[in-house]
């Protein structure tokens, strides 16, 4: 069943080697500078994936994917952006995605233990987080604030 | 001159029009034949423009609604917008039945099907003669129709839009291949006729999808279909009778285009063919779609969806005598590119 979580409830649990870990993975408003989060964050069980990616779900779901958490934001007002994070069951899986999605074009950053970037999206992994953040649009300033985005999400992974 | 939205915001209450015989035939037959594949070559149009995005991300409204009257004048052999939708649209259709326009929104906003695009449809409709209550743009959910730029209404004096979530599916399960599913009420309750709006794109599972594909968006579990590069799913769902009946007519989106990392948007394997692609054969126009994309992967210099294991056999099967939805013969699909 797909959860849509308020800011202040959405809460995932991860397990990173045998230690739980709570975590919230989407910055809120103003974590990160210019970026507001314009959506609530909504999540989706393993089994429930197709409802948001029909099509693209299985292959996430064949590396071990838990759950998923997304959300749209917005940045300075003009840049819309969504950030879909995915729980993998372990670090392979999300090393996996990122690989098998690395088609050429992208530039290595460094963002979590391994990412790519494009002019209009950012791609990364941390642990068993795979982290995927696309921009509708391609402004001079959209690759530096996706990177800048990435950062936020990464410091509380 | 008021803007598109406004347009539709009004209520149009035009008089019955002539429709065609020969769409009613279609209607009358379908199920039973598909009479594309019976009468000889099937007809694809791609009408292009260019110009169609200028300078921003979206397409300039104006220019969808001129293209698309050259794509439906290349269409029907009529050169007046108004006579090439009579032309298309049957007579009791179009006197007081409902037309669904089944958009694609599932890769989320910057993959789906274009609102101008939607939007001109359903101007055209009603300058034609459908009231704008009995236009209803549709898909599986809101979240999706708000990815194609859609707001949901359930209002009948205006031009209705809402999704599976608000109409609901069947109880009843039916067969497709070897599998259930449930029906969307909107098809098999609502919908006297469905134009299709897909939008062309890669498929993970499926290599392309487009016409037949869009289909997934009218049952309750489309992952269930998605067996086998979704090969014989596709097919198996459009010979289901209301499926096969209803929906003959395509306006495929075309006007941008993922090549690779489809369905979701993946901005940098973008392309913009600008471009409308029509017709009534579903099986020719997703042989033709193939084909674009194909030749995109190979301007990008990315492999063919052969060579990475992603052919879309599901047209062949399509077009197999165990299916008969229409033709992948290239030598039986008279392309019209305008």
């Amino acid at each position: 069943m797909v959860a849509v979580a308020t800011a202040a409830i959405a809460l995932m649990t991860a397990s990173a080697g045998c230690k739980k870990k709570t975590v919230e993975p989407l910055p809120p408003s103003g974590a990160v500078a210019g970026w507001e989060k314009s959506s609530d964050t909504r999540v989706y069980e393993a089994k429930d994936l197709w409802q948001y990616i029909d099509g693209d779900a299985e292959q996430y779901i064949a590396a071990g994917v838990v759950s998923t958490s997304t959300s749209d934001y917005k940045y300075q007002n003009q840049l819309d952006a969504v950030v879909d994070v995915y729980t993998m069951g372990d670090s392979a899986g999300a090393r996996k995605i990122l690989e098998s999605g690395n088609s050429g074009g992208a530039k290595n950053v460094q963002v979590g233990d391994a990412g790519l970037a494009y002019e209009q999206s950012v791609i990364f992994r941390k642990g068993p987080y795979l982290v995927r953040i696309v921009a509708y649009d391609a402004t001079p300033g959209t690759e530096q604030a996706l990177l800048a985005l990435a950062h936020g999400v990464e410091a509380r992974l | 001159m008021k803007s598109r939205r406004e347009f539709l915001k009004e209520a149009a209450t035009g008089a019955v029009l002539l429709g065609s015989s020969a769409a009613a035939e279609k209607l009358a037959f379908a199920g039973m034949l598909e009479p594309h594949v019976a009468a000889g070559k099937s007809k694809v149009v791609i009408a292009r423009d260019a110009s169609l995005h200028g300078a921003g991300a979206q397409p300039d409204e104006q220019r969808v609604l001129n293209l698309l009257d050259k794509a439906m004048a290349a269409y029907t052999g009529r050169d007046k917008p108004l006579e090439a939708w009579k032309s298309i649209i049957p007579a009791d259709i179009l006197a007081g039945k409902t037309i669904g326009l089944k958009v694609n929104g599932l890769g989320g906003r910057g993959i789906s099907t274009h609102a101008a695009l939607t939007l001109a449809i359903a101007e055209r409709l009603q300058q034609a003669g459908v009231r704008a209550g009995n236009i209803l743009v549709w898909e599986r959910d809101a979240r999706s129709l708000a990815a194609c730029g859609m707001t949901v209404n359930t209002d009948a004096s205006r031009v209705r839009c809402y999704g599976n979530d608000v109409g609901d599916y069947e109880d009843q399960p039916v067969q497709c291949g070897a599998t259930q599913i449930r029906l969307a009420k909107i098809l098999t309750r609502e919908c006297a006729m469905v134009i299709n709006l897909p939008i062309l794109k890669d498929h993970e599972m499926a290599g392309v999808t487009f016409s037949m594909k869009n289909m997934y968006g009218v049952v309750d579990r489309p992952f269930l279909l998605h067996a086998n590069n979704c090969n014989p799913g596709v097919a198996d769902l459009n010979t289901i009778p209301a499926v096969r009946a209803k929906v003959w007519f395509t306006i495929g989106d075309a006007i941008s285009s993922v090549y690779d990392g489809g369905p979701g948007f993946r901005p940098e394997r973008l392309w913009y063919p600008n471009a409308l692609v029509v017709g009534e054969d579903r099986v020719a126009l997703d042989h033709t779609a193939w084909q674009m994309i194909e030749r995109q992967r190979a301007t990008a210099g990315v492999q063919s969806l052969e060579a990475v294991g992603r052919r879309p056999d599901y047209i062949a099967t399509a077009a197999d005598t165990a299916h008969r939805l229409g033709t992948n013969d290239p030598g039986r699909i008279r392309l019209v590119e305008v």
